[in-house]
């Protein structure tokens, strides 16, 4: 078959913060540079992001790239690679500065600097006092800065391939990454982008949980197609979990709403936080909120047709106060529980909100992989940034504000590796004769099969699997069953038919595509998971318990290391932690806790 | 609306920036967008281009609709 080929220096797959940062980058050097996405740039998901960008300024008062440093790597849990995250904190101030530059609308103080905000987590001195680190755009910051970046792009003449789904990797036979194959949604055509640096920015994978803050694109895109070409997946059983979402939505219910004195309950109606922390009760941290709701659930006292979720209740509040204190909240509950909090209570689920793992890269926005017992060997002409990527800097545990960071940094360093690479090569590599095969033949087989499974289906059985073995608090036992399940899962999804056959904009078939790579996403963290026996920040095990030799359920002398899962085999192994800063001393290991 | 359009419709529906915004459009697809008159379809798929944020503003009642057009569907939005 005759695919066209289309000829550009770099071609990157996301148009959200990573991927925009990256092209202006490659577009500013000169180089024809092309971003595929399913979707226009600013209607990507970091537009959901409220929180800001932490950068040690010290507009407001003193602060250090330093003590940025100790924090990230304290919240990492220690699993971060030192390395990587003293280049991010000491990068900071630069990528915000350009970013204001390119007309991000930060907010200011009185004398026009950008002004800035405590965030969970951010202290000064190493951990002594929280300090003002974040810098914000009002509560529309992932809006903004996407905005800035798009048009910065516009301007620099980066070429935007809007409504494009990336499909395969292409690799030579030595293994160099020569480009993608991806798919026109409006004529249904595969078409190769032959390309001497491929950039992945393609987010997280948040959908692979039924309970989930993220928007339906975040299927992992990258990651099923990294995976599927032979590159293992980084930690990834490491995911942010937020206590209150709507049941069955997903949708954020603020922790103020406890505050505010909420409570808790479960299926007997008991309020049962008083079990779990008899002093704080319902306002304990998150993490033992989450635990407790999760344990309720898993042994019988969970409500509901299913028994899995919880209670939230405002009833017993004055309407008025509800109204005053926690505007929205009735609004949202009404739109996405389907209730009204001053009438029933609202049902809550601890909801997936962060992926810290992802495409292993090094702090320069390389996507490396173990070779000859080289745990980082470069995968040539293969870069990855944000969400999607594991450089590593959240480690086991992202602290807020951190997020829009690693993005801004990452980015611009994988785009400038890009740029470095290409300019110190002479020319494309040639494409192998069978680039878009593979990716032509799992098309037909969507396409043609008849008598397979429904896409629906088959996204839900992975969504459920996850959260049900795999979610806040982890048993060994779900865990084990969870491997198993989510292998008979895998063979549901390999045998997917859609009913529409129709070959221009053919959603049914994205959406077959997609769920192809958030089962690639679902197996690793799953496996991963269930190797993991210690606890460690986000992957808690009710079988790593807090204990004199293993404060936390942390265990340093077996487990301080990152996991790769390989989708050949669904084999396991482990690559060290990087303990060596660039230029500082080490952050000594220590027990976490604020 | 002919199949194409209906499906470019339907996939800037089910994939917005926000969660939010994807159940809120996914379901009024679903459930209520069959049974428009061809002009409240076309009003839909016009508010269907706007941003997350203005359209999560105005699906959540933090802003007011005020194009005649436009409001009876966002009125649609909110109590679907």
């Amino acid at each position: 078959m005759n695919i066209p080929v289309l000829k550009f220096d770099a071609v990157i797959v996301g148009a959200g913060g990573a991927g925009l940062r990256s092209a202006i980058q490659l577009s500013e050097a000169g180089l024809k540079t092309a971003v595929l996405s399913k979707v226009f740039p600013t209607r990507s998901h970091t537009v959901a992001a409220q929180g800001g960008v932490a950068a040690s300024l010290g507009n407001s008062e003193e602060d250090h790239w330093r003590w940025h440093m100790y924090d990230t790597v304290k919240g990492s849990d220690w699993l971060g690679d030192q390395d990587a995250i003293e280049f991010m904190c000491k990068k900071a101030v630069e990528v915000v500065v350009e970013l204001e530059h390119y007309g991000m609308p930060f907010d200011r103080t009185d004398s026009g600097k950008i002004y800035q905000r405590p965030f969970g987590g951010h202290m000064s001195n190493f951990g002594e006092k929280p300090v003002r680190r974040s810098c914000a755009a009002a509560d529309r910051t992932g809006h903004a800065m996407l905005h800035a970046m798009y048009q910065r792009n516009v301007k620099a003449n980066t070429q935007f391939f809007v409504e494009w789904m990336a499909l395969d990797l292409i690799r030579d036979s030595e293994g160099h990454v020569v480009g993608v194959t991806a798919m026109e949604m409006e004529t249904g055509q595969v078409v190769i982008f032959h390309t001497r640096a491929t950039i992945f920015a393609t987010g997280g994978a948040g959908r692979i949980f039924y309970s989930s803050t993220n928007a339906f694109i975040n299927t992992g895109d990258g990651l099923g197609m990294a995976a599927r070409a032979g590159i293992p997946l980084e930690d990834m059983e490491f995911w942010q979990f937020h206590p209150t979402g709507v049941a069955g939505a997903g949708v954020l219910i603020t922790e103020g709403v406890r505050g505010e004195g909420g409570i808790l309950r479960n299926s007997n109606k008991e309020r049962f936080m008083e079990r779990y922390a008899p002093n704080a009760k319902d306002l304990a941290s998150r993490d033992v909120v989450s635990r407790a709701m999760a344990t309720e659930i898993k042994e019988g006292r969970g409500c509901g047709p299913n028994k899995d979720y919880v209670l939230l209740d405002i009833t017993h509040l004055d309407p008025a106060t509800i109204m005053k204190r926690l505007p929205g909240i009735r609004e949202i509950s009404i739109q996405f529980a389907g209730v009204d909090p001053i009438k029933a209570p609202i049902p809550v689920v601890p909801t997936c909100h962060y992926q810290m793992g992802g495409i292993p890269t090094d702090y320069h926005g390389r996507v490396v992989m173990p070779r000859n017992g080289d745990f980082n060997a470069v995968v040539p002409g293969l870069y990855a940034a944000g969400e999607c990527a594991c450089a590593s800097v959240h480690g086991a545990n992202r602290l807020g504000t951190n997020s829009l960071l690693d993005l801004l940094v990452f980015g611009k360093s994988a785009g400038d590796s890009a740029v470095e690479d290409i300019k110190g090569s002479k020319a494309h590599r040639d494409l192998p004769k069978d680039a878009a095969d593979y990716s032509l033949s799992r098309v037909a087989a969507i396409d043609n099969r008849k008598g397979g499974s429904s896409v629906a289906e088959a996204r839900l059985a992975i969504q459920r699997t996850m959260q049900d073995h795999a979610g806040v608090f982890r048993f060994a036992d779900m865990l084990k069953k969870g491997a198993a399940q989510i292998l008979e899962v895998e063979k549901q999804v390999m045998n997917l038919e859609i009913k529409d056959k129709s070959l221009v904009w053919n959603t049914a078939r994205m959406e077959a595509l997609e769920t192809e790579n958030l089962i690639e996403v679902a197996k690793a963290t799953m496996i991963s998971a269930e190797a993991r026996k210690e606890s460690r920040g986000a992957h808690v095990r009710d079988d790593a318990v807090d204990s004199p030799e293993f404060p936390n359920g942390r265990n340093d002398k077996e487990w301080l290391k990152h996991t790769l899962w390989h989708r050949e085999g669904n084999k396991i192994e482990y690559k060290p932690v990087n303990l060596n800063p660039l230029t500082v001393e080490s952050v000594e290991l220590k027990t976490r806790s604020y | 609306m002919e199949r194409a359009a209906y499906e470019r419709l339907r996939w800037r529906s089910i994939r917005r920036g926000m969660l939010e915004v994807d159940i809120a459009l996914t379901r009024f697809l679903d459930e209520q967008f069959q049974s428009l008159s061809a002009a409240e379809q076309q009003a839909f798929v016009e508010l269907a281009d706007f941003e997350d944020l203005e359209l999560w503003h105005l699906i959540s009642g933090q802003e007011v609709c005020e194009d005649p057009r436009l409001a009876p569907i966002v009125a649609m939005l909110r109590k679907s």
